[in-house]
């Protein structure tokens, strides 16, 4: 097995595809991330942190980073190239074909009594679509972190951990089995944690990694139950033993749970529960939801990563790959939805409407996104609910791409602002600012300054200023909003309507409810959408910043304005490989026989299981017309005809009354977490582990175990002395005193000795005549 | 049986000449007397080789013994004037000496002498021969070659090396 | 005759007591003329078995006469040592030549 067994076989090239990143991960940490120590107070650090002043601390030096965005650039180059070849194998096989068959490779990872357990990766068409996806995505974060981290002190670290985080991600992509997909999943938490907190010097930040860590935690832990659960129904994890095969499903769908089994709920229903309360904490769903707009205190690009192309797409593509099972034992194109089914249908559009909602009374440009992320991840999980596996797959798609670029326009909005900052204050004042544009700063910046640079309320009139920016951001906007024909978003928001529809048209209840709120959330996106463009862009500057705000020119501008033109670019046409075939004029263009993404990525599913394309049908199409340009109609009314002047007030506020303030504080759910769990558990850690089990039962016990070891040295030490001391030097004395005793035989007195030799004398010839005396009397003379 | 006659008696006499001569040797303080005790047995001596039918060796026995070692160790004696009283005669191990003594007494004359030669003893002489070797042939004996010339004259050598010894020992380092 | 065994016992006897004098006596030339009564103690035996076993055999004589060789010889020395021995430490007590000792 050499590398060119790896390159040609394509059952073998997709273990390569994670192998890129990782590697880059680790040549990094181990190798090209070197620091210099500078005093804190110096420039190049960065932002002034008053806990830091008097302290050296590591700044990477210029060619570490030159060296650590390289080894990270090749690394998810290769992943892209290698996954790019993985596609067009798959797409080689063809549509139909694949799917009944896959790529896949396993290895016998650990042997378990007869059977082994295997780990491998596995390409059917689900995967080829994420494949499409997620590198490229990635790699256009990549080369955005090298403009927008350009300054920042700890720039190589930076790479490493997208680097890991782009490898947990392909590994949980390729993955052939549950637990494979776990482990990806894992490192991505990990790796969230570590780039939430990335500026740890904010306490902001490093509580809202914790923060995200740990919900996202209790989610695992469940969907661990879930998977265990799973292995020990099937002794087995493999999807293509699980998912593609109807016996177990069959045998899932009819064995009563062990929990709740009474109620009527099968194994599988269960499993697929639990598995859905892990996506619900990963995917940031109602109510789990909490954690990702606190994730907005991380760098742009990790927010682009984390909210758009890995980590909730990894729970909604979890879902999706689990989807076989949560199906198993119900019909949902006939309206019988399993709990599971009814779970994600509820959860997915609640969150949606839910989300929408908050999203519209925020100021900050990066919250905004942050809760239309959740907002759309409840699309696709309402969808996968009701049963539209296709449109929900596509819509992860599409929705990484534009997210990602949203994100990452927004990144360069922030950037630009704080340039602008930093000018009107060389202009305005006498005094400078340590550092301008290392970090996203947040209105607890310290003295004088409550400069928000994210706050939309003192942006404006960016058109101008940040041109490339702001048709970017507009396409990407756009695309979120659905806006009709032209971009990705329409089209697989479309598809997800008509589905719904066609379950509302037959009367069924849970896809009516999913059809009427996404509609309503739609709406809401589009306006909301709107508002943002409107604030941010529109009318004139409200304030100095904003007046100066631009990107500057050289490498930092260009590799932050690139991927943003390619991201939309893909926005607009990537949705064009999910048309519908009957529809009017676009049809014909891109899907003359059939629609060619749902044709490919069906296959993934037995046949039993594979969805029909719903008809085509004029109300949904009308519905996702009418919701998108009435948001974007409505917001442009708002917000574009009669810009916002500076000082003026948002006009929702007075709008909306009293309903904009619980808005505006997210219902009020983070205080009420706070009060009800963190608190109490804080007070548990501090009071009972810390200060009684770990000072005074495990502290003691050591203590103890302290003293126990001293006493028995102490008695070693008595042993010691007494017996081998007392046998050691004991003899030596005891040959001493008896040689001392016995050597005064020898007195030097003859007649002493004579004494000796006569009694020695006597004393054979005794023993002599006793034994032998008898027989020598008898001798003749 | 035992006779009474006068061989027997003089054995007797002579027998309790050489023990109490020897008695007296080593009890008496006083050593010219015990030199006239050592005297006195070594006469005893010479009266059994007689009985024993060797009058050579009697004779001998007075010349050298008497006429020679007994002068000796008076002219020793004489020598060593300031010590001839000693307050003690017997030394610390006198005890140990006379039980041992008595011992060797007791081992020798009933384990060896009375088993042996006694009365009832294994090899008990009976008859004593009357035909003896006389002075004669013990001359003879001394001088032949194939008998004890040898050792006779081995004999004068060792005179000469105890005489030249002697003299060197007891001489006064000038 | 006089039985052999008698003549024994007289030797066995003087040679006791002989012995004894040499174990016992503190003055050095006591303990010479214990040496020269076991060596007469010991003619006696020779010559008592000469006369009764072997008297044609002058083996007893011969040795005989050269123990009186022997015994002469011996006490010239042994006399000469005591009065080297005199003249250097006074004395003639045999207990107080002890230095060669542990």
């Amino acid at each position: 097995m050499n590398l060119n067994d790896f390159l040609s076989d394509p059952n073998l090239l997709p273990w390569l595809i994670p192998v890129g990143p990782l590697l880059a991960f680790f040549i990094i940490t181990l190798a090209t991330n070197r620091a210099k120590l500078l005093p804190a107070t110096s420039e190049e650090y960065g932002g002034h942190h008053p806990d830091y002043d008097g302290m050296l601390v590591p700044v990477v030096t210029t060619r570490s980073r030159a060296l650590s965005i390289t080894v990270g650039l090749v690394g998810i180059g290769i992943a892209w190239i290698l996954s790019l070849v993985t596609v067009f194998n798959g797409l080689g096989v063809g549509a139909g074909k694949f799917g009944k068959t896959v790529f896949e490779n396993s290895i016998a990872w650990m042997a378990t009594g007869i059977t082994s357990f295997n780990m491998g990766v596995l390409v059917d068409p689900l995967t080829v679509a994420m494949l499409v996806m997620v590198p490229l995505a990635c790699a256009m974060i990549f080369i955005y972190s090298v403009g927008y981290m350009a300054h920042d002190p700890r720039q190589s670290r930076f790479f490493a951990l997208i680097a890991l985080f782009a490898g947990a991600m392909l590994t949980l992509v390729v993955a052939d089995n549950v637990l494979l997909m776990f482990v990806g999943w894992e490192v991505m938490g990990l790796c969230s944690y570590m780039l939430i907190g990335f500026w740890f010097e904010k306490q902001s930040a490093y509580e809202a990694a914790i923060k995200a860590f740990i919900t996202t935690r209790v989610a695992d832990v469940i969907m661990l139950l879930g998977i265990a659960y799973l292995y020990a129904e099937t002794g087995t994890l493999s999807f293509r033993e699980i998912l593609y095969n109807e016996e177990v499903l069959h045998h899932l769908a009819t064995t009563p749970a062990l929990l709740l089994g009474g109620l009527g709920l099968s194994a599988s229903a269960l499993i697929g529960i639990f598995l859905i309360i892990g996506t619900i904490g990963k995917s940031a769903q109602f109510p789990l939801h909490v954690w990702l707009p606190d994730a907005m205190e991380g760098p742009t690009p990790v927010s682009a990563m984390i909210h758009a192309a890995a980590m909730v797409s990894a729970g909604i593509y979890a879902i999706i790959r689990m989807y076989p099972l949560f199906e198993a034992g119900g019909h949902p194109h006939e309206g019988d939805l399993t709990s599971p089914l009814m779970l994600m249908a509820l959860v997915g559009s609640f969150t949606a409407i839910f989300s929408a909602t908050i999203a519209v009374a925020q100021n900050d440009v990066k919250r905004v996104l942050a809760y239309s992320t959740i907002s759309q991840l409840g699309f696709m999980m309402a969808a996968l609910g009701i049963g539209a596996y296709i449109a929900a797959a596509f819509h992860l798609i599409t929705h990484a791409f534009f997210k990602a670029l949203l994100f990452m326009a927004s990144g360069a909005v922030i950037h630009g602002m704080e340039h602008g900052e930093h000018h009107a204050h060389e202009h305005g004042h006498a005094h400078g600012h340590a550092a301008h544009d290392a970090h996203d700063q947040t209105h607890h910046h310290e003295e004088h300054h409550t400069f928000d640079p994210q706050d939309m309320m003192n942006m404006g009139g960016l058109r101008k200023t940040m041109p490339v920016t702001f048709y970017t951001f507009l396409i990407g906007g756009l695309s979120l909003a659905g806006f009709p024909l032209l971009t990705a978003g329409f089209w697989s928001k479309d598809e997800i309507l008509a589905d719904a529809y066609l379950g509302l048209s037959k009367g069924f209840g849970p896809h009516a409810l999913v059809f009427v709120l996404l509609a309503l959330a739609a709406f809401l996106t589009a306006f909301y959408t709107m508002r943002q463009l409107g604030l941010t862009f529109m009318g004139e500057p409200r304030t100095p910043a904003a007046e100066h705000a631009n990107l500057g020119r050289g490498i930092v501008s260009f590799t932050m304005t690139l991927p943003l033109i390619i991201l939309a670019f893909l926005a607009i046409f990537a949705g064009f490989v999910g048309v519908p075939p009957q529809f009017p004029v676009f049809g014909a263009i891109f899907s003359p026989e059939t629609n060619p993404f749902f044709e490919f990525v069906k296959y993934t599913l037995l046949p039993a299981m594979q969805p029909e394309k719903p008809p085509f049908n004029w109300l949904p199409v009308l519905t996702s017309f009418v919701v998108a340009l009435g948001g974007l109609g409505l917001g442009y009314l708002v917000y574009w005809r009669k810009p916002l002047k500076a000082g003026q007030p948002d006009p929702l506020v007075s709008f909306l009354g009293p309903v904009h303030t619980v808005l505006k504080n997210k219902y009020y759910f983070d205080e009420l977490y706070a009060a009800v769990f963190v608190k109490p558990l804080r007070w548990f850690s501090e009071v009972v582990v810390v200060g009684f089990l770990d000072r005074n039962i495990i502290d003691g016990f050591l203590h103890l175990m302290g003293r126990v070891a001293t006493w028995i040295g102490e008695l070693f030490k008595l042993l010691n002395t007494w017996l081998i001391d007392g046998v050691g030097d004991g003899i030596p004395e005891l040959v001493a005193v008896f040689g001392a005793w016995f050597r005064r035989i020898q007195t030097g007195r003859v007649q002493q000795y004579l004494l000796l030799i006569a009694i020695a004398a006597i004393l054979i010839a005794l023993i002599f005549a006793a034994s032998a005396g008898g027989a020598l009397v008898q001798a003749a003379p | 049986m035992i006779e009474l006659n006068v061989q027997t008696i003089a054995f007797l006499v002579f027998a309790l000449f050489i023990l109490g001569g020897g008695l007296g040797v080593v009890t008496t303080r006083n050593l010219i007397h015990a030199t006239l005790y050592l005297i006195l047995s070594l006469f005893g001596v010479a009266g059994f080789f007689v009985l024993l039918s060797a009058p050579f060796l009697a004779a001998v026995q007075v010349l050298v013994y008497i006429g020679a070692i007994a002068i000796l160790i008076i002219f020793a004696v004489m020598l060593t004037r300031s010590m001839t009283q000693l307050r003690q005669v017997y030394n610390h191990q006198w005890t140990a000496s006379a039980v041992v003594s008595g011992l060797l007494f007791a081992l020798l004359v009933v384990g060896v002498i009375l088993p042996v030669w006694g009365i009832n003893g294994a090899q008990a002489v009976e008859t004593v021969s009357e035909v003896v070797a006389d002075t004669v042939d013990l001359g003879k004996a001394l001088v032949d070659r194939n008998q004890y010339v040898l050792p006779f004259e081995v004999a004068s050598l060792l005179l000469t090396a105890a005489m030249i010894g002697a003299i060197v020992i007891a001489r006064d380092d000038e | 005759m006089v039985p052999l065994w008698a003549y024994l016992l007289v030797a066995a006897g003087l040679f006791c007591l002989g012995a004894y004098g040499v174990l016992s006596r503190r003055n050095a030339i006591a303990v010479l003329m214990g040496i020269e009564l076991m060596l007469n103690a010991v003619n006696i035996n020779l010559v008592a078995f000469w006369r009764y076993l072997s008297p044609l055999n002058m083996a007893g004589q011969a040795f005989t006469a050269f123990i009186f060789v022997i015994a002469a010889a011996e006490a010239a020395v042994g006399l000469a040592i005591i009065i080297s021995v005199y003249r250097s430490r006074q004395s003639v007590i045999v207990e107080d030549v002890d230095i060669m000792k542990w």
